[in-house]
């Protein structure tokens, strides 16, 4: 890490966020004066357009790649047209203990002022919740599911090679053609297409001139510029910014510059979820790379800083926070760049180059919170590559994770993806699977399955409240077998999935009609073909997931239930059901029993993984084939991010032994402390999953640092993971970190500011998060060697 | 050539048709650990039979040292359910002031008290498997050894303590065609050896002491067999890892480690040793088991000690390792 870097590194960690609401104004005083003047795309792209003419710009001292979306680094702007913080809002964050966003208190009663009024209710979510039906209402405060779009718009976009050979003014041409073979006599949509392409072509404009005031900023500085060397720098920036993104990029800096002004632009025109990411970064920059090396243009060093500084750029973009109820609880949140390493490219080659390494070698230096770095294994993936992942895994910041292309590949060519379109999918986010730049795979909503089961439980009703959510399924009293059990869980199951697909498909019309994304849509593929948005059916392929959560905490639910209820009838109904109520009070002997003495899931154990692949399959059948509002469908997620803390809150105690309130157990990894088998036991149950059939698996190990100390320890490690993947697994990452380490970072939080560990599909800081968190990752299970 | 080499190779040669392991045959297992990274190559699934011959003074896994389940009481886990009390078929145990009080006398060591305790507060330390039960353990296995050396690793306790029991796993083991390493004191009759040899990819062999006196105290057997089997077993062939785990104030002086190193450098087909650094791990089984610590004494490893040892075996012609 050279001194540039290493300076630039230190400002985006040390400066604390802040919110900015200059966006806010611009917008709001956009909207008064312009709302019914245009089309909605129109005026989305007016917006952005305007946007990108009148903020505030930044050019740091010593940057490379230019641009922030708030006015400095860390400075983020909020989108009231989605949600619209309250001043309560901004003064939690003001205030908080955990990462607090600094906002004024004069611009707090500027954005009472001039902001509140007009976004009440018309917001996004004011909508959204002006509508919902009680039924549905009542499921959600229970916590039986999440609601993605009630705080920021649909997004999960990544992007595959077209920007790097697409100008701007190439996308203008394509726009202007489709404009031209409108057919106004045939089809109807023709004029709804025209102010799409329209919109997309402001969009456009918007991104060049936001590219030249850089330009400019950069040329000015250089003229008053003392330093030579910092001169020629800030000459060749403004030269950059000329060129890209309106043209193609030439070179590696042009490259990552082009990349750096299509994330910002589409974190600028809307707040999506899982906001943007380049996908295959080391495939699109290979050819620029080799190149520069080749006609002497460019040195492994220089590629190395410039990759640095979007690294470091990326990690100055905190995600902006969210509003009410969860604004006091949620820690960080970013925007979840997942840059893929390896894999495969289009032609089926294998993906690995220099680059890839580079890149890894990045990461290993910086030990920044974003962009987050996964690699993707294939067949063809050299050993070499993934053992230099395992060093870099092993080094214990939570990344890179571990990804299974073929698996990956597998599961897109079941939904009918082309082979080809698949290996230049990946993974993004944490963990979900779509066809970069060609897709948007909308996550809807995190799904409280062993909540579900609690329905089942208590004839509809939510044990901890009492009150009736759900549809009568039958006193449990009643039930004569397992299966009576289970058929009402499937019942529960089917009615919440109608619910959360129905209120969902009704926020997607809400989105296509009055929140478009004209720049986005134009650099996804079909966008601009169909003359649609990308919230709007335009791309190629559209996909609807609903992230399950939970499935060991149920499966050992489940398990116990069977085993001791049904199997040696040794508890009776009654007596679970009122000691579940109680929280187990009064009733140890039994909590433990249910604890010590059930099959549970990840041991491999086919007593319990019969149950999983049980509940597995009605997931799949619930959700899987569903029409979305695109023509086409939702498939199943097994992805909890943190939801699991969340809904374990809003979960009463349940038949595994797992107090109320306590978390669920994360993505598709056991229960905390269920695997006593090892880390081969735990992958071996989990590939019994079938996980082609899903959009997506996320397996957490944890494994001390003396585990993986020497070389072949690395290679065991590899190992593990080839066999996971062998067995069609779709994703392994691991924690390396002991409990005595985490146990001092909470006492002494100041002392370990950059301890990161793996959270869900992600890492964070764990000293910023909250004190739940924190146990949680300190409870799962250490995978210890004696 | 050597006539147990001939031996060894002809059973080699003959095995895959007559021996049908009869997977009737039990014995006393007091764990299975998957993913073990330290029993030999790639990774292992490694069984520990239970019971052992010797007694050494360090010894890492004392609750394999006797044959036979043994029967655990950890009064911490109880909740006091009473469940334990009308579960033993013996009414050997019976309420006490802040426990469970058990008449060793009537004990059986039967087990169904561990089975039955919700808080885990009785355990049970070993228990007869079949060989079909195990096999049907290390089966689970087999993807993580495809296309490695990775495999089984029997352990103890003395595996060779149990030579029909260990005898009819390693067959079975041949039959999936899994590696398979036996880690061993070497304590046995020269037929066991043999025999076991037929069926066994690699020995864990450890070389605790070449003075019989000295090895005689701290472990409680003679030297004379173990030093005997390793000859045998290296010149019929079979692959030997040698192991000298490292105990400060026993086995670390100059001349036992040149001893040590001269022995190793001698056999044919040894090339290597790998060094085990003393660490006192153990002590908090030996509570558990509530036994008295027979190392306290041993002060920890000594980095140049250890480094001192490697260099005396080096000399001997030896590759060393440490750890291992």
């Amino acid at each position: 890490m050279n001194d540039r870097i290493d300076r630039l590194r230190r400002e985006s960690f040390e400066t604390e966020p802040s919110i900015s609401i200059e966006r806010a104004l611009l917008e709001t005083a956009f909207y008064r004066e312009n709302y019914g003047k245009h089309s909605l795309p129109v005026l989305r792209a007016l917006v952005f357009k305007d946007l990108c003419e009148k903020k505030t710009l930044w050019l740091g001292d010593g940057e490379l790649i230019v641009g922030e979306r708030g006015p400095r680094p860390k400075c983020v702007p909020t989108f009231p047209e989605l949600t619209c913080h309250s001043a309560e809002d901004l003064r939690v964050l003001n205030s908080r203990p955990m990462t607090r966003y600094h906002v004024s208190e004069e611009d707090i009663a500027a954005y009472e002022r001039e902001v509140i009024p007009y976004w009440t209710g018309r917001s996004m979510r004011d909508r959204v919740f002006s509508q919902v039906p009680d039924e549905w209402r009542a499921a959600y405060e229970s916590g039986l599911f999440t609601e993605f779009m009630e705080q920021r718009a649909p997004g999960h976009t990544a992007l595959d090679g077209t920007i790097y050979s697409t100008g701007m003014l190439d996308f203008k041409t394509r726009i202007a053609d489709r404009l031209a073979r409108l057919d106004y006599l045939h089809d109807p949509l023709a004029s709804d297409r025209a102010e799409q392409l329209r919109a997309m072509d402001i969009a456009c404009d918007a991104a060049i001139v936001f590219a030249e005031r850089h330009a400019d900023l950069a040329w000015d500085k250089a003229k008053t510029e003392a330093d030579p060397v910092r001169k020629a720098e800030l000459t060749r920036i403004a030269e950059v910014c000329r060129r890209v993104p309106a043209h193609a990029p030439r070179n590696f800096w042009e490259a990552l510059q082009m990349y750096w002004f299509v994330h910002l632009g589409t974190i600028t025109e809307l707040n999506g979820w899982d906001a943007m990411t380049p996908g295959h970064l080391d495939q699109h920059l290979a050819p620029f790379y080799e190149r520069g090396l080749a006609d002497g243009t460019l040195t492994r060093e220089k590629a190395k800083e410039l990759l640095c500084c979007l690294w470091i750029k990326v990690n100055n973009h905190p995600a902006p926070p969210k509003v009410g109820v969860t604004a006091k609880e949620s820690g960080t949140y970013n925007d979840f760049t997942n840059i893929n390493l390896g894999g495969l490219r289009r032609d089926g080659s294998d993906g690995v180059s220099d680059v890839s390494y580079l890149i890894l070698e990045v990461v290993d230096e910086l030990r920044l919170l974003q962009p987050q770095t996964s690699v993707h294994v294939s067949q063809k993936t050299p050993d070499a590559f993934l053992k230099a992942a395992a060093r870099v895994i092993k080094n214990g910041y939570g990344y890179p994770s571990v990804f299974n292309t073929d698996a990956v590949v597998m599961e897109q060519i079941r939904v009918g993806k082309t082979v080809e379109d698949a290996r230049e999918g990946g993974c993004s986010g944490c963990i979900e699977t779509g066809a970069f730049g060609k897709e948007a795979y909308i996550l809807t909503g995190y799904l409280n399955v062993p909540k579900v089961l609690e329905l089942a439980l208590n004839d509809g009703r939510d044990q901890l409240t009492g009150r009736q959510i759900g549809p009568n399924t039958g006193d449990p009293l009643a039930f004569a077998n397992f299966d009576d059990l289970y058929g009402a869980f499937t019942r529960q199951l089917e009615w919440v999935v109608d619910l959360k697909v129905r209120v969902n498909n009704y926020i997607e019309r809400m989105y296509a009609a009055h929140s478009p994304a004209p720049f986005l849509s134009t650099v996804i593929h079909d966008c601009i073909e169909n003359g649609l948005d990308y919230y709007n059916g335009g791309p190629r392929y559209n996909t609807n997931y609903i992230q399950c959560c939970g499935i060991g905490t149920v499966t050992d639910s489940l398990s116990a239930i069977k085993t001791h209820v049904f199997d040696t009838a040794a508890v009776p109904m009654d007596r679970l059901l009122s000691s579940l109520r109680a929280n187990f009070d009064g009733a140890e002997a039994l909590r433990l029993k249910l604890w010590n003495k059930t099959p549970f899931f990840g041991n491999d154990d086919d007593r319990a993984d019969d149950i999983m692949r049980r509940v597995y399959d009605s997931l799949f059948t619930a959700i899987d084939g569903r029409p979305n509002t695109k023509g086409t469908a939702y498939h199943l997620n097994m992805l909890s991010t943190t939801c699991h803390v969340y809904f374990g809150k809003m979960l009463g105690a349940s038949a595994n032994g797992r107090l109320a309130h306590l978390p669920e157990s994360d993505g598709t990894s056991p229960s905390h402390g269920a695997d006593r088998n090892g880390p081969t036991a735990v992958v071996k149950s989990l590939s019994k999953m079938d996980q082609i059939k899903s959009g997506g698996t996320l397996l957490n190990q944890r494994f001390l640092p003396d585990v993986l100390k020497s070389d072949q320890d690395l290679d065991k490690l590899c190992r593990l993971i080839r066999t996971y993947f062998r067995l069609n697994g779709h994703h392994i990452q691991f924690n390396v970190v002991d409990t005595e380490t985490l146990r001092h970072a909470q006492a002494n939080p100041d002392e370990y500011r950059n301890l990161l560990v793996r959270v869900a599909g992600y890492s964070d800081y764990f000293v910023d998060l909250d004190l739940d968190h924190q146990e949680e990752i300190i409870r799962r299970t250490e995978q210890e060697m004696a | 050539m050597h006539l147990h080499k001939l031996l060894l190779e002809e059973a080699n040669n003959i095995h895959y048709q007559i021996l049908m392991p009869s997977t009737n045959t039990s014995g006393t297992i007091f764990a299975i650990k998957r993913y073990a990274l330290h029993d030999g190559p790639d990774l292992r699934v490694t069984v520990f039979l239970k019971g052992c011959p010797l007694s050494c003074l360090w010894c890492h896994n004392p609750e394999g040292m006797r044959p036979g389940t043994q029967i655990l009481s950890l009064p911490d886990r109880c909740v006091g359910c009473g469940e334990c009390l009308t579960a033993c078929p013996q009414g050997a145990l019976s309420a006490g002031p802040a426990s469970v009080r058990r008449d060793a006398g009537a004990c059986t060591a039967c087990g169904t008290c561990a089975e039955t305790c919700p808080a885990l507060a009785h355990e049970a330390l070993g228990r007869s498997w079949t060989v079909a039960e195990v096999m049907a353990e290390i089966e689970k296995e087999l993807p993580f050894f495809e296309g490695s050396q990775g495999g089984v690793t029997f352990s103890g306790g003395e595996p060779l303590a149990q030579p029909d029991f260990l005898e009819a796993l390693l067959a079975a083991c041949v039959r999936l065609g899994v590696h398979r390493a036996v880690d061993t004191s070497g304590f046995a009759t020269a037929e066991t050896a043999l025999r076991i040899a037929r069926h066994t990819d690699l020995f864990l062999f450890d070389l605790k002491h070449m003075d019989p006196a000295a090895h005689r105290r701290a472990t409680g057997v003679d030297n004379a067999p173990i030093l005997a089997n390793l000859r045998l077993l290296a010149e019929a062939g079979a692959r030997v890892q040698l192991r000298l785990p490292l105990i400060p104030g026993f086995n670390d002086g100059d001349e036992n480690i040149r001893q040590t190193g001269l022995l190793a450098a001698s056999l044919p087909g040894v090339h290597g040793i790998d060094v085990l650094p003393y660490h006192a791990t153990a002590k908090g089984k030996y509570a558990k088991l509530g036994l008295p610590y027979p190392g306290a004494d041993i002060p920890a490893a000594d980095p140049q000690q250890t480094e001192r040892a490697a260099e005396i075996l080096r000399n001997c012609g030896l590759t060393v390792r440490i750890g291992g």
